[in-house]
């Protein structure tokens, strides 16, 4: 590890502004970062603690909540208003790393983690475009059965490795960002980049902005919502497939749905084709895999993850007639 | 591993086959066996307190005066050499004591590699150590950095510069097959066995399987990393060692560093975790060399990265196992051959085809193993190796052609129960397989396992039972000495440099003595885990526990012998021979007329003496050459699998195992306990990610290697027939190691059965199940 300074953040203009600063990076729970720096992936001068920060969950005037950049990812799901009024993310959170790291990992640091890909992780020996731009993707032919199916490019095929996400991106999160020009919102959906020639750029970020809160509208269909990872492992792995999906059924049809995966993508995937398909139909397991094949019509699967196009769509199904309690 | 082994071997075999059982040992059975006292208690391990409030010190945890912290470079090429090396960056930064490379090592002989022809020795790799600038496998050790901090090291290893010629590597599994070497002997074994004309009988038979079975690499993943402690006195060398073979490992440094035996010291009273990765490798010389030069104490615990890369791990396999069987489910033929990785620098053979060799009665039986040579870290023994990956072939295999056959698996093996040595005709010690599955069968409930596979089913999950055999066999390694220290207070203090790796080695060693010298479990002090002890052999093979048995049973002896010739003319017991009296309750006493008795304390005051002492070896280990012995297992599983991702939930595991008399049941349970869930993680998760195209380990944290996590495993059951071995000491054999045999395939067979899908290649990963 290289030698840095730390310093910490009192505001989070203060924040803001240290963010800006040549090699400078915010520090929230350390899980991912530090094992970074570890790794000799990030090469930090100042490490910037931002965990004074918000860590309060609101409730605002609309009916959302308004939750702090700072909030650990254990006190989000626990929260008694994210239990009953968006359990897809009490879930998701939950199925997500340990106990331990929980406890320590902030929302923002969760929304801003970066690759779990083997070659990313590997400056020593490996070749990554993200890490080092131009320099060629060892996982496009080596091991990539955790990487993207869609959303990928030639340049990098890294999924996003979060659960939280998935399920923020299904209940439409805004993202407040707070930067040297001053604040703006933007939806999480619309927050990840897609790789394609600079998958080093992973958000819409400006340099110098941060992530100040998490904002969840008021969604009523998300009171009856669900997660479900599948992985090998039965605890502390990383999804080979998720679904987020909130739904209600009026009549036997579809009148309501927010569906996004992970596992797949580069960014928590949200599958508005799906949506739209479905929107108005009945949940049957044809309607779900003729959704599903539309969503997944850009797919470019690889050796290692062909099979997540399968999974994915029967995880789909499972998902939306567990919700919805028709047998599929 | 030579034809002359085979031949000297062969030639011992057949000598003890003519020569009568009772000169043997074992050919009296231990008079312990059946007596009821300490062995056989559910003791609590005696070091339980020390480990619970942190008061065990660990090699990494042993402070000295001065010490310095110690990182290594790992080679990040697989074949080449170092073309640029510049230290002096590193050499410049804050607090660094020392940049060891190959240009200022020492110059090493090669360490001596263990092997059946040197069991003395201990290296796992026969490559030199920073000897030159060649780079023979991704991971090599290349560079040792010393700081007076470990950050301070850590970083200072970062601004070594070092550039690579980079050169041709052979990684590639397949490719490497055109140039695969065939091994006159598998440890003991001679490698290929014909016996009859077994591809014929698998041609005519009405029912056959013939598949390939794939196991990965797996990496070692002991919760203590590989670490040592160590400082120079002149040229006397002080180890903290986490170590399973402390008096090898002393022996090997003796030489290896030129220094007298008796001025070399290797501690490690604690392990945490060996499984076979804890012998000698690489670390420990770099970090003496660094003390000596440096001349000052220096601590080194690798770093998890640095144990996946640089301590070898069990090697992947591609088995062949072929059945035939007639009408009446007797089998005519039994293949078993394949090839796995094995560099010729490497020590260990993966002998998955000998547990088969011993298995089941047949009309013929093919055998053999092939190695393949790649330029990889020399892979080394993990837990039942050989047995653990070899029982997933076979034991898949069984099941196969039992639901070929509309048969019971487990009547299917009971119709092949050999009862001799199918390939030798050596007589069984004891062998109570067939009991175990029983009694296990009975326990778990096997008669509710539907026979027709994806019959089971509740909501999206499928459920199957299923069930394979396990297998290790029972070693005794030859020397290792005991000392018995007794005092005229009835204390005896029991000494040798025992390893105990989390077993219970001292709990267990201590029930036995107590009941060796007829002293209660509180007068016994049990010394291990340090070279100045009389020497005991590795701990390997599962064959601690009657090794070092068989040594307090000498020294007993010897101290009986001791005590008779004290007690003098005038004692009850005086015209006594040490076969003739045994010792109870801190008395000689004559098993003929029990009233003819002497307490030890009588006996020392008459003679004058505080304390007697006594050390003794162990006799020659011939019992395992006469019999057939090895430890057994039935291992029953119930999975689920869902019907909609393909995950596979293992919901119950119950062990029923055959492994002699059963010493202390909590820490055999434990040890068998802690073997399944070894067997349960080969068969769902664990698999080393091994790129052919760089050579280079991808999962080298226990992040992406993964092992089971607390919610993949189930209760396990654990029970044993308990019948004890009248051949061998205590009557007990190895239970390390057969834990984890078996258990994959039994998974693997209830896997099957829930989904009527037949999986070949471990792990178990849902993408083959979809």
């Amino acid at each position: 590890m290289t030698p840095f300074t730390f310093a910490r953040a009192t505001s989070p203009e203060d924040a803001a502004r240290l963010a800006a600063l040549e090699g400078h990076r915010l520090l929230g729970g350390g899980t991912n970062l530090v094992d970074l720096m570890r790794k000799g992936v990030e090469h930090p001068t100042t490490l910037v603690d931002v965990t004074a920060l918000s860590t309060e969950i609101i409730e605002t005037a609309r009916g959302g909540l308004l939750i702090g950049a700072a909030t650990r990812n254990t006190a989000l799901a626990a929260h008694p208003l994210v239990r009953t009024r968006y359990p897809v993310l009490s879930r998701a959170i939950l199925a997500g790393a340990s106990a331990q790291i929980r406890n320590m990992a902030t929302v923002a640091g969760n929304i801003l983690q970066r690759s779990r890909c083997a070659y990313f992780n590997d400056p020593a020996a490996s070749r990554c475009n993200k890490r080092a731009p131009g320099s060629g993707c060892d996982a496009r032919e080596g091991f990539n059965r955790y990487h993207a199916i869609i959303g990928g490019s030639p340049a990098c095929i890294s999924a996003h490795p979060s659960d939280m996400c998935v399920a923020l991106v299904a209940l439409d999160a805004q993202v407040h960002l707070l930067g040297m020009t001053g604040a703006r919102t933007v939806p999480l959906a619309e927050f990840y980049r897609l790789p394609g020639d600079t998958p080093q750029i992973e958000t819409v970020m400006a340099p110098g902005e941060i992530i100040t809160a998490i904002e969840l509208p008021p969604l009523p269909v998300a009171a009856r919502s669900d997660y479900r990872k599948v992985r090998d492992r039965a605890s502390y792995a990383f999804a080979l497939v998720s679904v987020a999906a909130c739904a209600s059924v009026q009549d036997g049809v579809l009148t309501e749905l927010r569906l996004a995966f992970g596992g797949i993508a580069p960014k928590p995937w949200r599958a508005l084709h799906a949506e739209q398909a479905l929107l108005g139909g009945p949940v049957t397991r044809e309607a779900v895999f003729a959704a599903m094949d539309l969503e997944l019509a850009e797919a470019a699967p690889l050796a290692g993850n062909a099979f997540k196009l399968e999974l994915a769509r029967r995880t789909a199904v499972a998902v939306l007639a567990d919700l919805t309690g028709v047998t599929a | 591993m030579s034809r002359v082994q085979n031949a000297v071997i062969g030639s011992v075999k057949t000598v003890l086959g003519w020569m009568p059982e009772r000169w043997l040992p074992g050919g009296t059975p231990d008079p312990l066996i059946g007596r009821h006292g300490e062995v056989g208690r559910q003791a609590s391990r005696l070091d339980g307190p020390q480990k619970v409030q942190g008061k065990a010190r660990f090699a990494a945890e042993v402070a000295m005066e001065g010490m310095c912290y110690a990182t290594l470079i790992n080679s990040p090429i697989t074949r080449g050499r170092i073309a640029r090396l510049d230290t002096a960056a590193a050499e410049a930064a804050p607090g660094v004591v020392l940049v060891l490379t190959h240009r200022n090592m020492p110059r090493l002989e090669i360490v001596p590699v263990m092997s059946i022809s040197n069991m003395g020795a201990v290296g796992n790799s026969a490559l030199p150590i920073l000897q030159d600038d060649q780079i023979r496998y991704n991971g090599q050790v290349i560079a040792l950095v010393l700081a007076e901090t470990q950050e301070q090291a850590d970083h200072a290893a970062t601004l070594v510069e070092i550039g690579y010629e980079q050169a041709p590597a052979r990684t590639r599994f397949e490719e490497a097959k055109a140039n695969a070497r065939t091994p006159a002997s598998i440890l003991t074994e001679k490698n290929q066995v014909s016996v009859g004309d077994a591809p014929r009988e698998l041609q005519q038979a009405p029912y056959s399987v013939d598949n390939l079975y794939r196991t990965p690499g797996h990496n070692h993943a002991a919760i203590e990393l590989h670490a040592v402690t160590t400082a120079w006195d002149g040229d006397a060398l002080t180890l903290h060692d986490a170590t399973q073979a402390i008096a090898p490992t002393a022996n090997a440094l003796a030489k290896l560093f030129g220094v007298r035996r008796e001025g070399v010291r290797v501690l490690s009273p604690f392990v945490g975790g060996g499984f076979g990765g804890k012998a000698f490798w690489d670390h420990q010389v770099v970090a003496i060399a660094a003390a000596r030069i440096a001349a000052r104490p220096v601590r080194l615990m690798l770093s998890r990265e640095a144990v996946c890369r640089m301590i070898g791990g069990r090697t992947p396999t591609e088995q062949r196992v072929a059945l035939a069987a007639d009408a009446a489910g007797k089998f005519t033929a039994v293949v078993h051959t394949g090839f796995s990785v094995m560099p010729t620098y490497a020590v260990c053979p993966e002998q998955y085809s000998l547990g088969s060799r011993a298995a089941y009665r047949s009309k013929t039986y093919q055998f053999g193993q092939r190695h393949l040579d790649l330029d990889v870290v020399p892979n080394t023994y993990m837990r039942g190796p050989g047995e653990s990956v070899g029982s997933f072939a076979m034991e898949s295999a069984v099941d196969e052609l039992a639901h070929q056959m509309g048969i019971d698996p487990i009547e299917l093996r009971r119709r092949n129960e050999p009862e001799t040595h199918p390939l030798s005709g050596t007589a069984f010690s004891q062998r109570g397989v067939l009991e175990a599955y029983r009694m296990g069968a009975e326990r778990f409930g096997w008669d509710q396992r539907s026979a027709a596979p994806g019959t089971r089913r509740e909501g999206e999950w499928l459920t199957g039972m299923g069930c394979a055999t396990g297998s290790f066999p029972y070693v005794r390694m030859p020397a290792g000495a005991v000392r018995i220290h007794l005092t005229q207070g009835g204390q005896a203090t029991v000494s040798c440099s025992a390893q105990d790796m989390g077993m219970g080695t001292s709990t267990v060693q201590s029930q036995h003595a107590a009941d060796r010298l007829g002293l209660p479990l509180e007068a016994i002090t049990f010394e291990m885990g340090d070279s100045d002890l009389p020497p005991a052999p590795m701990a390997g093979g599962s064959a601690q526990t009657v090794s070092i048995a068989a040594a307090i049973a000498a020294a007993a002896d010897k101290l009986t012998g001791e005590l008779l010739r004290m007690a003098g003319n005038a004692s009850p017991v005086a015209g006594l021979r040490a076969g003739e009296v045994r010792l109870v309750g801190g008395e000689l006493v004559s098993l003929e007329d029990p009233a003819r008795r002497d307490s030890f304390h009588a006996i020392l005051s008459r003679a004058g003496r505080e304390t007697v002492t006594v050390t003794a070896s162990a006799s020659a280990p011939l019992e395992m050459l006469k019999f057939a012995m090895q430890s057994m297992s039935a291992i029953f599983c119930e999975a689920r699998v869902s019907a909609v991702t393909g995950e596979v939930r293992v919901t119950r595991l119950l062990g029923s195992f055959d492994c002699g008399t059963i010493l202390n049941p909590k820490t055999a349970a434990s040890q068998f306990r802690g073997g399944m869930i070894m067997g349960l993680g080969m068969a769902l998760t664990e698999e080393t990610l091994f790129d052919e195209r760089s050579g280079r380990i991808m999962n080298a944290s226990l992040a992406d290697y993964h092992i089971p996590a607390h919610l993949d495993v189930p209760d396990i059951e654990v029970i044993w027939t308990g019948i004890p071995d009248p051949r061998s000491p205590l009557g007990a054999r190895g239970i390390g190691e057969v834990g984890i045999t078996g258990v994959a395939a039994a998974i693997a067979n209830a896997v099957f059965n829930a989904t009527g899908k037949r999986v070949r290649d471990l792990p178990l990963t849902l993408d083959k199940l979809l």
